[in-house]
């Protein structure tokens, strides 16, 4: 197995542009398994650890541009306050062994239906940059997956970064593991509120082949509030509102009976999570709803 | 042994640290194992090591048509490739029964049977090279369910006489009595794994002599020395094994696994050759715990008193036999708890079947029956409208009182005792409002609730288990201590092939020590075949018996040494004993130092330790004067919080009551009592091999879940001490029961918390959001 260790960015994507088969690594907390396991042998590792760059953050034009190699447990020091979805998912990743090594960039380059980092970045509409020596494109999220374990990356593109918009209201995440740390997802929920949009995003994991949004779950939520004004005057909202919603989440998954679970478990459980988050967003909107967001306790 | 050991063999560990019994002295293991510099049977190294791989069945069941090694064996860096009918002695192996190939010859049983071997200079062409290995299988339909392979006479018979590898019957008092107030179920539990972290592995040295130097770690160095010799066709004596550092074992190495593939790799080269698995390789590697399907139904008065207890137990023992014919010993004489019971009818079947077989694990055969029976009790003081701990108490079984299959226990049994201590110890306090962190909530750090849909509730568990060998095994250990003067002090050396697994047993040999011979410095030889059998540590009975083995030695020891000084002295060796490294009259005083005594001399004594007879059971009527030699029991109270609406179950306290006869080293009692106790709440909540058609579904630690420090919660241990007057010291065994009595009272704490039947353990989030109410 020949390993390439790159120092630079543009080294990188030459590398993988000589090398189409290389299997790009970071943390190594998916690749590393895999290969343990032999599900997988690639011919070459593309080690990414040596750029500095990749490991690091910044803001433009009111985005924030996390870099694909950047540790969990960086993103929640140092962007917990202003992703706190996002901070929450990576909190559920693993040990904080794990959370030291793995990316978010990893996360998505493995695109496991179970990875923890995906909902928040769908809920959030965020953009994947990648990037090869042709040039570089920004993909909405929702467009990156393109089946289970499966993505819209070129063979010679590697994923730079992930822009993502600081939030604007509340956001959570809930995820479903049979073990209370340290566990793969059975499944996952995320919401985060949009109040200067007047929107409702969300993002379920485990729950399909691909993560993905409960679009009318969205719609149905952002039209009952808009039409009822709740964002100038936010009230309680009505029990019939969060049944409606959960129930719609549920309705947008497909989910499969396997080792972890059953699909009507998982079912189930994606609209109580559903219905709980979103209490735990609305409550905190009405208390603050000029908040951007704050960290959760955990 | 070779003349020069492998690199990263077993240490020494610290003879310094002080300590005699009762006091709760550090391991002299403990700062080599938290610095990560403990030496594991994994870092064994040799120079010009090969390195083996076993090519395993991919049917769990199928015969084989032909195997090609052929293009195997031209994969340059390949030494050797091996099938049956390279097996130098005997093909065949097994702990109880001897059914199990060293290599399949014309069938496969299970899905992960050892097929090939392969020694190569680099695991990774060894891999490479198993795969080219040519194995034509004409695949055949398993047999997955044992309650059919008990009763089914149309299955096809997967070892000659049929499949059932035990069938045995209790029968005491009226079997078919009747009472005014009757319950029953139907219980099942999943197959649990030991999960040891420290995979398999052992390094296989062939010696000058044509045998073979076999570094490793197991539970029992001479039954494996007794089954790979006779695989490998060699005298015993010239099949020498030592011990490395065990990483973990809870039963799980009670079985050969990579003992003969090694030495016969190593014969075959004339090379070191090394083993690892790897963590899947692992899983398809070892016995796990029997799963097992249960009828209950008890019969009481309407005041509570049990009446009768009839039961049919179906253990899975899988493809071989390994520990199944104990495991229906076990699972029958105990099954229906620590409970006097006038009328008694139960059955026990273990069988063969096409899954993973199935072997030793801590509680072996007793965990099983306990998630019924108590599950029973509970349902019995709910038709009785009576209080849980209540209707035990009334039924417990005490000293005096008799089993069902005859024995009186003469020795305490303090059943109630526990049952009242552990309802007394301080329960949580409730939180009326969400706690401040997540993570002591239902779903801990996953953030599934902040308070919505928590339900509290507590649950009871006790039981009894066995301890030492049963039914007419001679179950003994041997020591060896050697003592003599280095530097000025005296310095004891104990030897015996006793194999600490992690369970504290050097710690407590070093104790033995230094109180029987009034010495501080005890050194652990390492273990290996040059001393007598020490048996299994397993049955939790290590300190029992190797602890009496040392303690015999040791007054050995001492005897001489004494004679020479009541010799010399003129007084009675009755007045005289050691102490702080001198003799000592009674009468008279400091009467010589030991330096003094034992000048250049070596004194050496070998002793072995044999418990009271025990004698088999009845083959009709399971009676028998005295079928185990002693039982141990605890009592668990549990209190957990349940999300109702999502499944997930938080344990908020976990809480023990022993009887643990003695402690010899208190700390570690606890630390049994911790470590046995989140052993059985992972298999009330999560620990579960799935298996689909014969094949293991979850072989790795992502999906096979065992507990972590936020699903296990903190503890009230109340230990007592009740001594046995047959055992050492009054010991008792303790590692077993808190794995047994864990797991019943935290089911029954979902139970309350839920109301939901939930007969099938571990208990899982789909099973309490769909399981019908109780």
């Amino acid at each position: 197995m020949d390993f390439l260790r790159p120092t630079s960015w543009r080294d990188a994507l030459e590398a993988k542009a000589h090398h189409p088969d290389a299997t790009p690594i970071a943390g190594g907390t998916d690749v590393m398994v895999e290969i343990n396991f032999d599900h997988r042998r690639p011919t070459s590792l593309l080690d990414l650890t040596g750029i500095d760059e990749l490991a690091s953050w910044s803001e433009h034009g009111g985005k924030l541009r996390i870099g694909a190699g950047l540790p969990y447990t960086r993103l929640i020091d140092e962007l917990g306050d202003r992703l706190p979805g996002l901070a929450i998912a990576a909190r559920t990743v693993g040990s904080p062994q794990i959370r030291n090594r793995g990316t978010l960039g990893g996360n998505l380059a493995s695109a496991s239906p179970a990875g923890d980092g995906h909902p928040p970045l769908l809920a959030s509409g965020a953009e994947v940059e990648v990037e090869s020596v042709r040039g570089t494109r920004l993909l909405p999220v929702e467009e990156f997956f393109t089946g289970v374990k499966r993505h819209a990356l070129a063979s010679d593109e590697l994923i730079s970064a992930v822009h993502i918009a600081p939030a604007t209201g509340a956001q959570q995440f809930s995820k479903i593991g049979t073990r209370n740390a340290m566990v793969i997802a059975v499944c996952t929920f995320a919401i985060a509120l949009h109040p200067e949009r007047q929107r409702v995003g969300t993002g379920l994991g485990s729950a399909a082949p691909t993560p993905l949004r409960a679009i009318e779950a969205e719609e149905f939520l952002s039209g009952e509030l808009a039409d009822s004004g709740q964002w100038d005057s936010p009230r309680p909202l009505d029990d019939s509102v969060v049944r409606q919603f959960g129930d719609l989440v549920a309705r947008a998954a497909s989910p499969i009976d396997d080792v972890r679970s059953t699909a009507d478990y998982r079912t189930h459980a994606l609209g109580v999570m559903a219905r709980r988050t979103l209490g735990w967003v609305w409550d905190e909107y009405r208390n603050h709803p000029s908040s951007t967001g704050r960290p959760e306790c955990a | 042994m070779s003349d020069h050991a492998p690199a990263r063999s077993p240490q020494d560990l610290d003879d310094s640290i002080a300590g005699g019994i009762g006091e709760s002295p550090t391991r002299p293991d403990g700062a080599l194992k938290v610095r990560g510099e403990y030496a594991y049977a994994s870092d064994l190294w040799a120079e010009d090591m090969l390195w083996g791989a076993t090519l395993r069945s991919p049917h769990p069941y199928a015969r084989i048509r032909s195997i090609d090694i052929g293009p195997a064996l031209a994969t340059p860096g390949v030494y050797a490739v091996l099938t049956h009918s390279d097996v130098p002695g005997e093909n065949l192996y097994g702990l109880k029964i001897v059914d199990q190939p060293v290599l399949a010859v014309d069938v496969v049983r299970y899905r992960g049977e050892a097929v090939a071997l392969v020694a190569a200079d680099h695991p990774e062409t060894a891999r490479r090279a198993m795969e080219r290995i040519e194995v034509d299988y004409e695949v055949l339909e398993p047999i997955t369910d044992p309650e059919l392979a008990a009763h089914d006479t149309t299955l096809p018979e997967l070892h000659p006489g049929g499949n059932v590898v035990r069938h045995q019957p209790i029968v005491k008092g009226d079997p078919e009595a009747s009472a005014d107030v009757v319950v029953s179920g139907l219980y099942t539990l999943g197959m649990q794994d030991q999960a040891f972290l420290g995979p398999e592995a052992g390094l296989a040295v062939p010696a000058p002599d044509g045998g073979v130097d076999l570094y490793l770690a197991t539970q029992d160095l001479h039954s494996d020395r007794k089954q790979t010799a006779q695989a490998l066709g060699l005298p015993p004596e010239k099949v020498r094994m030592t011990m490395s550092g065990v990483g973990g074992a809870f039963g799980g190495r009670e079985d050969l696994s990579i003992q003969v593939h090694c030495s016969m790799l190593a014969l075959h080269t004339g090379k070191p050759v090394k083993m690892v698995y790897d963590r899947e390789e692992s899983f398809h590697g070892h016995v796990h715990r029997h799963p097992a399907k249960m009828y209950y139904e008890h019969g009481a008065t309407r005041d509570g008193d049990l009446v009768y207890v009839r039961a049919t137990l179906y253990f899975d023992g899988g493809a071989y036999a390994s520990k199944t014919p104990v495991v229906v010993g076990n699972g029958t004489t105990l099954g229906i708890g620590p409970y006097a019971v006038p009328n008694v009818r139960i059955e026990g079947w273990g069988l063969y079947t096409n899954n993973p077989p199935c072997g030793a694990m801590r509680g072996l055969g007793a965990v099983q029956p306990a998630l019924a029976y108590e599950a029973q009790m509970d349902k019995l003081a709910d038709a009785l409208g009576m209080d849980p701990v209540e209707v035990r108490i009334r039924n417990a079984l005490s000293q005096g009182g008799t089993t069902p299959t005859g024995q009186v226990l003469d020795y305490p049994a303090p059943v109630a005792e526990l049952l009242d201590r552990v309802r007394r110890l301080p329960l949580p306090a409730e939180h009326d409002s969400a706690p401040a962190d997540i993570r002591d909530l239902p779903g801990g750090a996953s953030n599934t609730t902040h308070g919505e849909g928590v339900v509290r509730g507590i649950g009871y568990g006790v039981c009894i288990k066995n301890i030492c060998y049963a039914e007419g095994a001679d179950d003994y250990s041997t020591a060896r201590v050697r003592l003599q003067i280095i530097g000025g002090e005296p310095l004891a050396v104990v030897h015996t092939a006793a194999a600490e697994v992690g369970q504290g047993l050097v710690t407590v040999q070093q104790q033995i020590a230094r109180t029987e011979l009034g010495v501080e410095r005890v050194n652990i030889h390492p273990n290996d075949t040059d001393v007598g059998p020490a048996g299994s540590s397993s049955a939790s009975r290590q300190t029992y018996v190797t602890g009496g083995a040392v303690r015999n030695a040791c007054e050995a020891v001492r005897d001489v040494l004494l004679q020479r000084v009541a010799a010399r002295s003129g007084e009675s060796i009755g007045d005289l004993s050691l102490s702080g490294g001198k003799v000592v009259s009674s009468a008279t005083g400091v009467l010589a130092d030991l330096a003094d005594v034992i000048g250049d001399d070596v004194i050496e004594e070998t002793r072995e330790y044999h418990h009271r007879e025990t004698y088999p059971l009845d083959e009709e009527l399971g009676t028998s004067e005295r079928a185990q030699v002693q039982h141990a029991f605890s009592a668990h109270r549990a209190v957990v919080d349940v999300d109702t609406e999502l499944g997930l179950v938080k344990v908020v306290q976990l809480d023990c009551s022993q009887d643990v006869g003695k402690a010899m080293n208190p700390e570690a009692v606890i630390g049994q009592i911790q470590g046995g106790s989140a052993q059985g709440l992972g298999l009330a909540v999560m620990e579960e091999i799935r298996v689909d058609g014969g094949t293991i579904r979850n072989a790795s630690f992502t999906d096979y879940l065992i507990p972590t420090i936020l699903d296990m919660p903190p503890m009230n241990i109340d230990v007592i001490e009740r001594a046995d007057p047959n055992s050492p010291y009054g010991v008792r065994g303790v590692g077993e029961p808190p794995t047994i009595s864990s797991t019943p009272a935290v089911v029954a704490a979902i139970r309350a918390a839920t109301g939901k039947a939930l007969t099938h353990t571990p208990v899982a989030p789909e099973h309490i959001i769909a399981d019908i109410p109780r």
